[in-house]
């Protein structure tokens, strides 16, 4: 059961992300930015669907019906990962410090004594280096850019960082798959180093913002869900539409 | 934040071992190291390289169309200049 819940957490965060990153197609800045989120997006969903497919696997059903029969309460995804895009500063920022955790997350599942996770994060981590260096290399460039670019990386921080700290609101089921001590310290201190090399503060005396990987989300969830799941609902399996 | 001020570079992909690196496009960048990675998102998405050159397409000089006839046509009567006339021993086989 355990096994169950930390599959659907690891699968929802990129299922919800990648959605929402999947909303800046044709509107990227750039088009090779652009097209540089979208790789980001598909990426996080074809992770997310290996994992589906294992969970389908697991509880005998298809991986379309747990990606999109299941309501909002019963997802479990970080709150931050449903978080609407704001402006591309705004989305650079989440993807870094999500970047960042899911990087060192994949790192120790790498090793695990789950073959399944194992072989998932050995497939993934060569996805997500890739991003974390995308981001990366966008905090660095807006903080410490213009007075406008680094204020509004700030800014974007400032809204952030309290969702970012349920990245380490661990559980007993985190702890039977990971280290979690090592993977809290290796996420703030990678995090800090670039935030301080970006010119940027990490804002103090915050409290964080998490419920989500236990099913309590924002209003935004629904949005997303409503939008993705339209078609398996109004049309069962797609069969006729 | 507008294209025209992100400099114009010129995308070379090599797609297997032993090939040389062939243009494929160009693209807009900040930087160098921007250039590789967009040309990665942009060009090779679909597993169409294992190595990519990038340079800043101003570096790059051309010819002139309206010197095209003094430059290329002077060699259109110089058959001789093709290795045609040798005749190839048959133990050669193909050459």
């Amino acid at each position: 059961m355990s096994k169950e819940i930390f599959y659907t957490r690891l699968a929802d965060n990129n299922l919800i992300l990648g959605h929402r990153l999947s909303e800046w197609c044709g509107h990227g800045p750039e088009l090779e930015q652009d097209i540089a989120l979208i790789n980001v997006a598909l990426d996080l969903i074809g992770q997310a669907r290996n994992l589906y497919i294992q969970l389908g696997e697991l509880k005998g059903v298809s991986e379309d019906e747990i990606a999109y029969k299941r309501d909002a309460h019963a997802f479990y995804n970080f709150l931050i990962c449903e978080l609407e895009n704001g402006h591309f500063g705004t989305t650079m920022m989440r993807q870094f410090l999500f970047d960042a955790y899911h990087n060192f997350l994949l790192e120790q599942l790498t090793k695990s004594e789950d073959d399944f996770l194992k072989t998932y994060a050995l497939k993934s981590i060569k996805e997500v280096r890739y991003h974390l260096e995308h981001s990366k290399k966008w905090v660095l460039r807006l903080g410490d850019g213009t007075q406008e670019s680094h204020d509004k990386m700030q800014e974007a921080l400032n809204l952030l960082w309290p969702y970012a700290l349920e990245f380490l609101a661990f559980d007993k089921i985190d702890e039977q798959f990971l280290d979690t001590d090592k993977l809290e310290k290796s996420w703030h201190r990678s995090v800090k180093e670039i935030i301080d090399e970006a010119t940027l503060n990490i804002p103090e005396n915050t409290w964080p913002q998490k419920g989500g990987k236990k099913g309590n989300h924002t209003e935004h969830l629904g949005y997303i869900l409503a939008d993705m799941q339209f078609l398996q609902r109004a049309y069962p399996d797609a069969q006729n539409w | 934040m507008s294209t025209s001020d992100w400099p114009l570079w010129e995308v070379f992909i090599r797609s297997k071992q032993g090939l040389n690196h062939k243009h494929v496009g160009s693209l807009r960048a900040v930087d160098e190291q921007m250039a590789i990675e967009n040309a990665r998102d942009v060009y090779t998405r679909r597993s169409e390289g294992i190595s990519i050159w990038v340079i800043e397409s101003k570096h790059i000089h051309a010819s002139l169309s309206s010197n095209s006839e003094s430059l290329f046509d002077p060699a259109n009567d110089k058959v001789y200049r093709h290795p045609t006339f040798y005749d190839i021993p048959d133990e050669i086989g193909h050459m």
